[in-house]
């Protein structure tokens, strides 16, 4: 689950290299989880200056390597104008149950933010 | 408060989660106004009543002004949630954690608080924690 926004905060970066550690050492990823301003890891719409880490399309490509389920909250990225249109591909939307979901499925819930 | 439709989400969610109750806690640490947290979090408890899941909330820090009676937004022009936790019983949530030391260090006592709480020291409220499957913080 990550709640803040790329950029401004660490904790996007913080959940992508853990991700990136937890599947290096085998582990399994069912869900990774964007909520609070976390929704703005999931626009299309980011542009970093070049000698920046594109932490948009880093995630969609980690997704893409190792199949991974990025689910953005419709709700709070409504709140925050995020919608399909400027949805990054290897992100979907979907509903807080999706978040329940994963706690009731996976053996741990990790929670990046503040 | 209100919540879009079909926010359940998950093809299949009822057969794949149906018979597991996981003890999932809530915790709220945050002023409920300022910032979103307290507001996001309560939207995430109310989704997971729907869950039959085992269900508590903490409050600590400035979380304990989220349950802080007489609250009113009208002057800052943001919309007061708090009367949503009256709400929670009918989800039958129910679980309400509030740390003492966070009470007292701003001056409120159980009575100013707008539901029936549990309040316990910081160590019970650690030992709940620990008794947890999922823990969530936001």
């Amino acid at each position: 689950m990550i709640n803040e926004g790329p950029y401004s905060h660490q904790a996007s970066d913080t959940a992508y290299q853990f991700a990136k550690a937890a599947l290096a050492k085998g582990h399994q990823i069912h869900r990774v989880f964007f909520y609070n301003d976390g929704v703005n890891n999931a626009t299309k719409l980011t542009e970093p200056p070049q000698d920046d880490r594109h932490i948009v399309n880093r995630w969609a490509k980690l997704a893409e390597e190792h199949g991974l389920d990025l689910v953005v909250c419709v709700a709070a990225g409504l709140r925050r104008g995020l919608v399909e249109e400027n949805l990054a591909p290897g992100f979907r939307i979907s509903g807080l149950g999706q978040l329940v979901e994963s706690g009731i499925q996976a053996d741990r819930l990790v929670v990046f933010g503040d | 408060m209100s919540e879009q439709g079909g926010e359940k989400g998950g093809m299949d969610l009822e057969e794949e989660t149906s018979g597991v109750v996981k003890k999932f806690m809530f915790v709220n640490r945050k002023a409920p106004h300022g910032t979103i947290y307290a507001l996001e979090a309560l939207e995430v408890v109310l989704i997971s009543a729907a869950f039959d899941q085992d269900v508590s909330l903490a409050f600590l820090d400035d979380g304990v002004y989220q349950l802080a009676k007489g609250q009113d937004t009208k002057p800052i022009e943001v919309k007061n949630f708090s009367p949503t936790y009256r709400a929670l019983e009918g989800y039958d949530i129910e679980k309400l954690y509030v740390e003492r030391e966070s009470l007292e260090a701003r001056g409120l006592t159980e009575d100013q608080l707008i539901v029936p709480v549990e309040v316990m020291s910081g160590e019970e409220l650690a030992r709940r924690m620990e008794e947890q499957d999922v823990v969530i913080g936001c």
